[in-house]
């Protein structure tokens, strides 16, 4: 089995390509890559994100044919994808970050920043939070109820239809933490960086 | 609920660990990438390297330190000490680093903080602020607390958080190494300031410091020697947080 984790600039994802890696072992191939045709042919995708939505969404676009490589792969073929922060988020239609703009389109909803009431809560989110399991999704199998993930967000991902979101975690409001929708996924912490129950999120994954 | 971290921090020096320490079943003390990993299984939030190299011919070490402690530890990893430009986070981030903390860069030209936490992330753009009472304020040191700059802290750390950085790690020089406690004051008058994280350290000699920094406003705790020597383990110094009804990850 061939999993690829697309690198199109969209800063620092060694962490995400360690912790595949880490899990994978000798089972499954990991690419890393931004090429077309191996995207295209490889059985899951991975779509990192960090920095603004801006900037991944304009990261995207820049590498020629690859919005469509992923729309076929995720939308056509219904291959599962798993989108990581503001991977994630770019399944919306649009985002507020800097300025705004348009997403994938995937999955219908809007990224806005956190409501912070007023300085009452610091933004960026940084740290260890409780997810709050609302639907049985296949990347939660083994993972208990209120396991703690890392957080490192200032926008959150308000999906039009509540039934795609699978966790929640609490901060200023009840913050959208993961999504499932068919064959995409996303998860707005970073299991990368949670620790064994994180791997056992991306082992999940790998395992479908 | 969001958690108050815990993060200890291990001084690096050519590679190596600079402290001595005394985990049992540790195969080469000096090893940072072990000591981390021990950290992590423990139950740490986060580890922190700060890299005290002098010379520039060994400066490379760092990133070798980096990327195997990525390999190995999945919680995230920030590294300081050293960093003087994009080209350096970059090449950290790249190794693997989580989040890089940037000091005497921040202070001498702003525009690293600005532009890197454009390029990167402001999530992986920690400035970390050293300072030292001054009558009824707090002066800000670089170069490791060598040099003063006559720059106001709160003044400072309120230009850092417009210039993009997402965390703030105080240090206070008057209290660093003497484990009697994290400047309170200091540690309130910053939080209360800015709305970004604030990672509080230097002082920490018994839990109730940690406990202290988190009531006056800290999101995260950072200690060394208290982990290092082995005085207590991050999981002991957990439970005493959620015996004072702290929030913490157990």
């Amino acid at each position: 089995m061939n999993v690829t984790i697309v690198d199109y600039n969209s800063g620092n994802i060694s962490s995400v390509i360690n912790s595949f890696e880490e899990v994978a072992k000798d089972k499954v191939n990991i690419e890393v890559t931004s090429d077309l045709n191996k995207i295209k042919s490889s059985d899951k995708v991975v779509l990192p994100g960090q920095g603004s939505f801006k900037s991944c969404v304009d990261a995207l676009n820049k590498i020629d044919g690859l919005v469509d490589i992923l729309s076929e792969f995720a939308i056509n073929n219904k291959k599962p994808l798993l989108g990581i922060c503001v991977g994630l988020q770019m399944f919306a239609d649009i985002g507020y970050e800097e300025t705004e703009t348009k997403g994938l389109g995937w999955v219908s909803g809007k990224v806005s920043k956190i409501d912070n009431q007023n300085g009452k809560f610091k933004l960026p989110h940084i740290g260890w939070n409780q997810i709050n399991i609302v639907k049985d999704s296949k990347i939660f199998k083994d993972i208990e109820n209120n396991s703690h993930m890392y957080f490192v967000h200032s926008y959150e991902f308000i999906p039009n239809d509540k039934s795609v979101i699978s966790g929640t975690t609490d901060y200023s409001s009840n913050i959208v933490c993961s999504v499932e929708k068919d064959n995409i996924f996303g998860t707005q912490f970073h299991p990368e960086k949670s620790d064994k129950t994180g791997l056992k999120i991306i082992d999940n994954f790998i395992n479908l | 609920m969001l958690k108050k971290r815990i993060i200890p921090c291990l001084d690096v020096k050519n590679g190596r660990v600079v402290k001595g320490i005394n985990f049992v079943d540790l195969k080469d003390a000096g090893d940072p990438v072990e000591q981390a990993k021990i950290y992590s299984d423990g139950g740490a939030d986060e580890i922190c390297f700060l890299d005290i190299t002098a010379s520039n011919e060994n400066r490379d070490t760092i990133y070798d330190v980096v990327e195997r402690t990525s390999k190995n530890c999945f919680v995230p990893l920030t590294v300081g000490g050293g960093v003087r430009s994009i080209e350096d986070i970059n090449k950290l981030l790249n190794c693997g680093a989580d989040k890089v903390s940037i000091n005497t860069a921040a202070v001498q030209n702003s525009k690293v903080v600005e532009e890197s936490s454009k390029k990167f992330g402001s999530q992986c753009i920690v400035v970390a602020i050293d300072a030292k009472k001054n009558g009824e304020n707090w002066e800000i040191f670089t170069h490791g607390g060598r040099n003063p700059t006559g720059i106001d802290a709160i003044h400072f750390a309120n230009k850092m958080e417009e210039s993009g950085a997402g965390e703030l790690l105080v240090t206070s020089m008057d209290k660093d190494g003497t484990q009697s406690g994290y400047d309170i004051d200091l540690m309130k008058k910053i939080s209360s300031n800015v709305n970004i994280p604030v990672i509080a350290s230097g002082g920490v000699g018994t839990l109730d410091h940690l406990a202290e920094g988190i009531s006056a406003g800290a999101s995260a705790v950072l200690a060394a020697s208290i982990f290092h020597y082995g005085t207590y383990s991050v999981q002991e110094a957990k439970q005493y947080l959620a015996s004072k009804d702290i929030p913490v990850r157990i």
